[in-house]
């Protein structure tokens, strides 16, 4: 009964009370508008190059212009209408993918033996760590013009090849530390309990460690993928005579863009929306208890 | 409810293979000599000193002690996770030092429970049978069949992280048991359950236990636990099994001070042997205050020093001098505290000792004492035990 006759002065006092919470409401959208702004800020130039991939072109020969002259899909229709444009990303992709693979592989290895083993069995953990550090922190122009005066000096003809090497050397160390990032919370007591229901070590690794770190792994390449296919600077060092999408692209600045590269710039991040959706479903799901 | 839930179908239940179990007078596990030193950096730890231990086909045993005390590690060198510095692990007979864990025919149920997060519960409890190459059909029998043993009927499909602690804890042991394994080793495994739903799992774990009629090796610091299970408890302390009995034994007759003070409450007195009358000594504490321990086949002299432990629930408090051969102690209450059941008094006896005492709250119970009351201690002289 007490409780019942207390509730109308509750009620009565809730005047300031409401005020007060009114206040507050103000005050906390602040951060998100914020954010907000500062995404838009972010997605602004990616927005103008997808809505300008569908502007007509009035010059005679086709390139952009940032004056609004009416809507055409006709660049999506004449998406390949530039060869060296068309091969050139084909290029990018190959080296993208290739790149994921090595890279993937070799990373993920490295983040393994990075949280399992200290030193005395892993001698020069530290030392290794740093090296990787050092590794994403130098300026990407050291390592270009270093490995184009590798190449030279052990005479390698630049191509595809020299473009992969170099494309798996920078990748390597985020892939590590993606994959590592992501191991952190593993339970090593999974594995345990695998070796002790019968599996080698093959199969624990197979069955158990794998499919759990799969979403770090996946994480990873996207990492290595989205560093590859849009590497200009090195890439620009160590290319051959056929050369990747954005060093096309830049090359092509000189003359005009063609509306194309627009094209292709959009293909490039709807695919990298998508695969980022998906690795944030995986990791959902895989999710440890 | 389900949490208590006692399957039906366990009697159905088949063990291994026929004739496995037969008395082959080999111990399940042996240890003989096994000794664990970690090194550190610089720093070394020796875990487990130069223990020799047997474990008996078929009996709930409990490993038992404060953290640290190699406990562990004990039953990681079981299942094959730690190998030995030096010594030998047997299992029935055979000599499996050096011989990895998968290849070891017991099972472990961890801490962790280290359930497969990306399995279902079905899937966690067939993981062993796949791998030993049973058949399909075989298996689905007989992790349906454990399911149902141990109260998880119908939840196969379910993923590790959708159920509550005590149902991980039901897969956990699961798995391990669908394999038959020759011995189950469990880590803690109620160590993350609430009170009520732990003490429940101690009653469940007994039943399976009688029911699948395997070894069990279970490891705890609780003494609680460890005296509700088992047949047999070893009570370890820095490395060294200090005392290794039934749990009465190692209630009623502690063998060190260390396992006095670890299993329950104790009190322990010091005191000289005045004069020995036959095989009880006499200690004379103060005007007409003696303590008789019958000393067993210990070389006990007058003269001597003595360690008498007695538990608290074995005293009595008297506000008159105790009459007969009984053993008697003056002293002062410093606390009452109330239980319902029972009544715990603290007293300081006139040798100074702080003593604990443990009044049943019977139906003619009525007020002993009071803080500040002088009171008389005693008790049989079979509840004094010397130790040490």
């Amino acid at each position: 009964m007490t409780t019942v006759a207390a509730r109308p002065t509750g009620s009565a006092s809730g005047q300031p009370a409401h005020g007060r919470r009114k206040q507050r409401r103000w005050t906390r959208a602040i951060l998100p508008t914020y954010s907000w702004l500062v995404i838009a800020y972010l997605v602004f130039p990616i927005a103008i190059m997808i809505v300008y991939s569908f502007n007509q072109v009035t010059t005679g020969l086709p390139q952009v212009s940032f004056a609004w002259n009416g809507f055409t899909t006709r660049w999506y229709q004449q998406w390949n209408g530039i060869p060296q444009l068309t091969s050139s990303f084909w290029l990018s992709i190959q080296l993208a993918l290739a790149t994921t693979v090595l890279a993937g592989v070799v990373g993920t290895l490295l983040a393994l033996a990075l949280v399992r083993y200290r030193p005395p069995r892993f001698r020069g953990k530290a030392a290794f760590e740093q090296t990787l550090f050092l590794n994403i922190a130098a300026p990407e122009i050291v390592l270009g013009a270093s490995l184009l005066g590798l190449f030279v000096t052990l005479n390698v003809a630049r191509g595809f090849l020299t473009l992969l090497i170099s494309h798996v050397a920078f990748s390597i160390a985020y892939v590590a530390v993606t994959v590592r990032a992501r191991m952190a919370g593993f339970d090593r007591s999974l594995e345990e309990a695998a070796q002790d229901l019968g599996a080698n070590a093959w199969t624990t690794f197979r069955k158990i460690t794998f499919p759990i770190i799969l979403p770090g792994i996946m994480a990873g390449g996207l990492m290595a993928f989205a560093i590859s296919i849009d590497d200009f600077v090195t890439s620009n060092f160590v290319s051959g005579p056929q050369v990747p999408f954005p060093v096309w692209v830049y090359g092509a600045t000189r003359i005009g863009i063609p509306p194309q590269v627009f094209v292709f710039g959009t293909a490039i991040f709807t695919v990298g929306i998508l695969c980022a959706l998906a690795s944030v479903i995986m990791s959902r799901r895989h999710r440890p208890a | 409810m389900t949490e208590t839930h006692a399957a039906s179908t366990a009697a159905t239940y088949e063990q291994g293979d026929p004739g496995r179990a037969s008395a082959s007078g080999l111990p399940a596990i042996e240890l003989a000599g096994v000794a664990k030193v970690f090194h550190s950096g610089s720093e070394v730890v020796t875990a487990v000193r130069a223990m020799d231990l047997q474990i008996v086909e078929g009996e709930f045993f409990s490993l038992l002690g404060p953290s640290g005390c190699g406990k562990t590690t004990t039953m990681r060198m079981i299942a094959g996770f730690e190998e030995p510095t030096s010594g030998t692990v047997y299992l029935h007979g055979r000599d499996v030092t050096g011989v990895p864990p998968n290849k070891r025919d017991v099972n472990m149920v961890f801490q962790s429970y280290a359930l497969f997060p990306h399995m279902n519960v079905f899937d966690n409890v067939a993981f062993g049978l796949h791998r030993k190459g049973v058949a399909k059909d075989e298996i689905g029998r007989r992790v349906n069949e454990m399911l149902d043993i141990v109260g998880l009927t119908g939840r196969g499909q379910r993923r590790p992280r959708e159920l509550s602690g005590g149902q991980q804890q039901r897969v956990a042991l699961a798995r391990a048991l669908v394999n038959h394994p020759r011995a189950l080793l469990l880590d803690e495994p109620l160590g993350a359950l609430d009170l009520k739903l732990r003490q429940a799992m101690q009653v469940e774990l007994k039943r399976i236990q009688r029911e699948v009629g395997i070894t069990f090796v279970y490891v705890t610091h609780d003494q609680n636990e460890a005296l509700t299970m088992s047949d047999r408890i070893a009570v370890m302390n820095d490395g060294v099994i200090e005392h290794l009995a039934s749990p009465r034994e190692i209630y009623e007759h502690p063998a060190t001070r260390f396992v006095a003070g670890f299993i329950g409450t104790s009190n322990v007195f010091n005191g000289t042997v005045a004069r020995m009358a036959g095989d009880v000594a006499v200690l004379e504490m103060g005007a007409s205050e003696r303590i008789l321990v019958p000393i067993g086949d210990r070389a006990v002299r007058a003269g001597d020093t003595l360690d008498v432990t007695v538990r608290p629930e074995k005293m009595d408090i008297s506000t008159e001098q105790p009459s007969g051969d009984l053993c008697a102690l003056r002293g002062t209450v410093t606390e009452v505290v109330y239980l319902g059941t029972s009544t715990n008094f603290s007293v300081t006896t006139s040798t100074g000792a702080d003593i604990v005492v443990f009044q049943q709250n019977s139906a003619t119970a009525r007020d002993l004492a009071d803080r500040g009351d002088s009171i008389w201690l005693s008790w049989q002289p079979q509840h004094s035990y010397p130790i040490g």
